[in-house]
């Protein structure tokens, strides 16, 4: 109830100086507040994303849903404030008299200097709660997190080039795919590095997002909740394709993500023999060196470069 | 040992001796624009041919016959033609060498007609309506890319730009709002209302805040002509390995960026340096109009922040040219140090955009409220509180990259502080409005508007600094959304509010109230719904700068770019308003219009040359409204002596101190 509190005691404070516009404005606010809290709790909130396809996820639509609720009120607190005196306290015409000269009132800048700088700590105690009790809420931590979850995590690392993404599985023989398929109620650990540029891995519906620096291993952890599919983004503006970099990836059950580990390594085994050993970052050197792997493979493009050094056509 | 004392001399605007009167030139003679470019011209051939001739060996740029060596020394000297083309060189040259320096002529030509705004002018009057038309024109220009980023996003899939078009003016759009527009206000009203609001005759250093408005256009042109080499593809943050990898474009960028960061140094340098040592007698610190007090605060940000940038920009420029290793991770450097030197400089600069609105607004309010300025102090410390608060927000921007992992919670704890001291502005604007008598006029309009924007601005910006919501929010249009609310929706509201409430003071011509009026409503609209539907559409998972995007946001989508060309077309009624208003109708308004307290509005309209007869004597502030027996701000006509005198009590006071 912080929130209601700033408006409870702003307006009522100067009343004593006038006809009771503080109350009056109190009094409009109230409702509003109170509708727009419980429309934002019960209808909008369950709906507002990134969706609660993942831990992370869950933890930011809750944040997103706990601070529109606060700071709907502050809103519509200044917005009727601001309309009260625009209607009630216009200059009528042919009244050319000055207002009255207020030049302030300590009670009313003090109980407004507490109430923000309450709400504000409030705010600050809430996040960092919520940071540390969601093992990073789904951002990039580094290469050393300090919040993170116990037992051993699914490891994918996420290697993102221009203008693509990568997967590598270091716990099933480090195989490098295309695919970014990821086991339900499994924690999974992102080791989000790159090739060349700054790119960022935006996993949406997961809540995960972490930047890919070249030589950084920067991680971020979340746990799938639900089946389904996810869009993955870049969300750092990474040079010419950058507005088409984009891929999907799904979430299947563990048993389903056993047997397509299995298979996937199996598959790739040739190749994963010619890439580089898995490690946390990669010289850029060894672009080369997978393009002529995955050429190897058949999965290469027209003149054996997955990814086209410059000049690349329209994906 | 006695302190020797002379007399005061008579001194030129530049603080030298006179010297013998210039001779007069026909008027293609006299250094003014057409020379300046002249220079440029020359200058960058020059450059271009010493880079070539001393970098002959250096790796050359595929498609092209140089490497970036040439290209940077030829923009390097073309901006020391520039200066030199415009005279800006020959008096400092002269005082080098011991030699008097001329005073101007006194032909009409230079003392009154437009040719003086083409030159390279040392009075502070002159360089603040060369700003203003500047600050409009760069305005426009990187409002026509904004157009055309939203033309491209009409569709997801289909392509009216190739992706290199489309980077190219994210790019240009960005960089161009974000370096110049740190200027808008500063600039024009900074520069032309500051002295005369604290009752001085002159500014500090005239040459320096001539030289501040002269590199704007040679900035503005650097950074255009990147688009004939190719453009940049890196917005306007320009991280780094993207920038090093980058074409001969990123020159553009590098040099006009830091050209932009030595203006704005330059600009707050000689602000600062006035506000301090050139109030007039009586402009007691607790009487400073509140915008001098949002010029001090955002002047200091800017001496502080820009030389970061400066640095930042160096570095890529010698990474480009000369193979050093800053920001290349196999060599030594890091991409996180740019990313740290930006954000550094980039933080405080969203409040250079931030606190001359505030003081816009601020001094606007109680005119037309006619009501005393609510909180004079809580609105003065606010400004001074996020002016300070604003160096150790930084990381802010870095939470999802992996840097500092663990400082994430301060980071995240001084961002929501800096919402206390803005939130006083709030305190301030609804204390003034309490039981006020509410005038309608344009300026005020903007006012509000701008009050009802940074609101939302203001309150998106608080889910921002929460990490876990920061990290669905980060890199998607919600941010973009958020700082167009506080910068177009703030900054340029509170620009025009300026332009609107100051323009009779500064041209002596009324702006069309009727076509204000037009302007205020369908940029406010429009506004609103180009910008607010962002948000919705950022949470729903589009990145910023990505040309294609899901499909079912197309019809948001195609709703915010026509909006925008709606918002596009309330500008050109601005336009069309300013150049009816003060080209072909000008309606001459010479008195107080406003029936405003301060201190600017008690000379004539335009200021005579040299603002003030005498200096004049303060005797009270500025928003004494209603105030019975409030005694006139100043005393416009001191008896001569009053203020030496005061001046010599001031000495004695402080030698027994």
């Amino acid at each position: 109830m912080s929130a209601v509190t700033p408006a409870a005691t702003t307006p009522a404070a100067p009343a004593d100086a006038g006809p009771g516009h503080g109350l009056r404005v109190f009094l409009i606010w109230l409702p509003l507040a109170v509708i727009a809290d419980l429309v934002i709790w019960f209808v909008w909130g369950p709906h507002l994303p990134p969706g609660a396809m993942s831990s992370s996820a869950a933890n930011q639509q809750s944040d997103i849903k706990i601070m529109a609720v606060l700071a709907a009120p502050v809103m519509l607190f200044v917005i009727t404030y601001f309309s009260y005196a625009l209607i009630v306290w216009r200059q009528r015409e042919g009244d050319t008299e000055d207002g009255p000269p207020l030049h302030g009132n300590t009670r009313v800048q003090a109980s407004w200097i507490t109430v923000t700088s309450a709400i504000v700590l409030s705010l600050f105690i809430f996040g960092t709660v919520e940071l540390v009790s969601s093992n990073g809420a789904g951002a990039g931590e580094g290469p050393s997190p300090i919040w993170k979850p116990g037992g051993s995590p699914l490891q994918v690392q996420v290697i993102a080039q221009q203008w693509k993404f990568t997967y590598r599985y270091p716990q099933f023989g480090g195989f490098e795919t295309t695919q970014l398929v990821l086991p339900e109620g499994q924690w999974v650990a992102f080791h989000v590095t790159s090739l060349d540029v700054i790119h960022s891995f935006w996993a949406y519906q997961l809540g995960v997002k972490a930047d890919a620096n070249p030589g950084v291993d920067n991680v971020a952890y979340t746990k799938p909740e639900h089946n389904g599919e996810f869009v993955v983004r870049c969300s750092e503006l990474c040079g010419l394709w950058h507005g088409a970099m984009f891929d999907y990836g799904r979430v299947v059950s563990l048993p389903a993500f056993r047997s397509w580990a299995a298979a996937t390594r199996v598959q790739l085994a040739a190749v994963t023999k010619v890439l580089p050993p898995y490690a946390t970052t990669y010289d850029p050197t060894v672009v080369p060196q997978i393009n002529k792997a995955l050429a190897k493979a058949g999965i290469g493009g027209a003149n054996g470069y997955y990814y086209p050094p410059q000049d690349p056509v329209q994906p | 040992m006695a302190i020797e004392i002379q007399p005061e001399k008579v001194q030129g605007p530049g603080g030298g001796e006179p010297g013998a009167a210039r001779p007069a030139r026909p008027w293609w003679l006299r250094p003014a624009v057409h020379t300046a470019l002249a220079g440029a011209v020359i200058g960058y051939i020059v450059g271009h041919w010493l880079g070539n001739f001393l970098g002959s060996n250096y790796q050359q740029l595929p498609l092209s016959d140089s490497s970036d060596f040439p290209i940077v020394l030829g923009y390097l000297l073309a901006v020391v033609g520039w200066l030199a083309g415009l005279g800006v060189l020959n008096d400092p040259l002269r005082q080098m060498a011991g030699r008097p320096i001329p005073i101007e002529e006194e032909d009409a030509a230079a003392a009154s007609g437009l040719a003086r705004y083409f030159r390279y002018s040392l009075d502070h009057k002159v360089v603040g309506i060369q700003y203003l038309v500047g600050m409009i024109i760069y305005f426009c220009t990187a409002g026509l890319f904004a157009m055309a980023i939203r033309t491209e996003l009409l569709s997801p899939v289909h392509h009216i730009f190739s992706s290199s078009t489309y980077v190219e003016l994210v790019g240009e759009h960005g960089t161009m709002m974000m370096m110049l527009m740190t200027s808008v206000i500063v600039g024009p009203f900074g520069n032309f209302l500051v002295p005369l609001m604290i009752g001085s005759k002159r500014v500090a250093f005239p040459r320096i805040e001539a030289l501040s408005f002269w590199l704007t256009p040679a900035a503005f042109l650097i950074l255009f002509s990147g688009l004939m080499l190719g453009g940049f593809p890196f917005g306007w943050t320009g991280y780094a390995p993207l920038s090093i990898q980058a074409g001969p474009g990123a020159d553009s960028y590098a040099i006009a960026f830091g050209l932009m960061g030595i203006s704005i140094i330059l600009a707050g340098f000689n602000i600062i340096v006035t506000v301090i040592c050139y109030r007039a007698p009586g402009m007691r610190w607790s009487r400073l109009p509140i915008f001098v007090w949002s010029m001090l605060a955002t002047s200091v940000l800017m001496v502080l922040a820009a030389p970061v940038l400066v640095g930042g920009m160096y570095m890529i420029i010698t990474d480009r040219t000369v193979q050093t290793a800053f920001f290349a991770d196999q060599l030594g450097g890091s991409s996180y140090l740019y990313q740290n030197l930006f954000w550094f400089f980039g933080h405080p600069e969203v409040y250079i955009l931030a606190l001359p609105g505030f003081g816009i607004v601020s001094e606007i309010i109680p005119v037309f409220c006619r009501k005393p300025l609510f909180g004079y102090k809580t609105a003065a410390a606010g400004m001074i509180g996020v002016t300070v608060l604003s160096f150790f927000v930084w990381q802010h921007h870095l939470f999802d990259s992996g840097i500092n992992p663990d400082m994430r919670p301060l980071f995240m704890l001084t961002t929501e502080l800096i919402s206390i001291p803005t939130g006083f502005i709030y305190l301030v604007a609804m204390g003034t409005f309490w039981k006020a008598k509410i005038r309608f006029t344009v300026p005020m309009l903007f006012a509000l508007g701008m009050y009802f924007n940074f609101l939302i601005g203001g309150i998106s910006g608080v889910f921002l600094s929460d990490v876990p919501a920061d990290t669905t929010e980060h890199g998607s249009f919600f941010v973009m959304a958020h700082f167009h609310y506080t910068i177009m929706g703030g900054l340029i509201f509170a620009f025009m509010a300026g332009i609107y409430y100051w323009l009779p003071k500064m041209m002596g011509i009324k702006l069309n109230q009727t076509l204000g009026k037009l302007h205020f409503w369908t940029m406010f609209i429009f506004f609103n719904s180009t910008f607010l539907p962002l948000f919705a559409v950022g949470m729903a998972g589009q990145p910023r700068r990505a040309f294609e995007y899901a499909s079912n946001l197309q019809t948001v989508n195609d709703w915010v770019s026509i909006s925008s060309f709606c918002l596009g077309g309330s500008i050109l009624i601005f336009v069309i308003n300013f150049v009816w208003s003060t080209v072909i109708v000008r309606e001459r308004e010479v008195g107080n219009p406003w029936q405003s307290r301060g201190l600017e509005w008690q000379v004539p309209s335009p200021p005579p040359p040299g603002n003030f007869e005498r200096v004049p004597v303060v005797l009270s502030g500025p928003y004494e409204y209603g105030t019975p027996g409030a005694p006139p701000v100043a005393d416009l006509h001191p008896p001569a002596g009053v203020v030496s005198a005061a001046y010599a009590g001031n000495q004695t006071a402080g030698a027994e101190a």
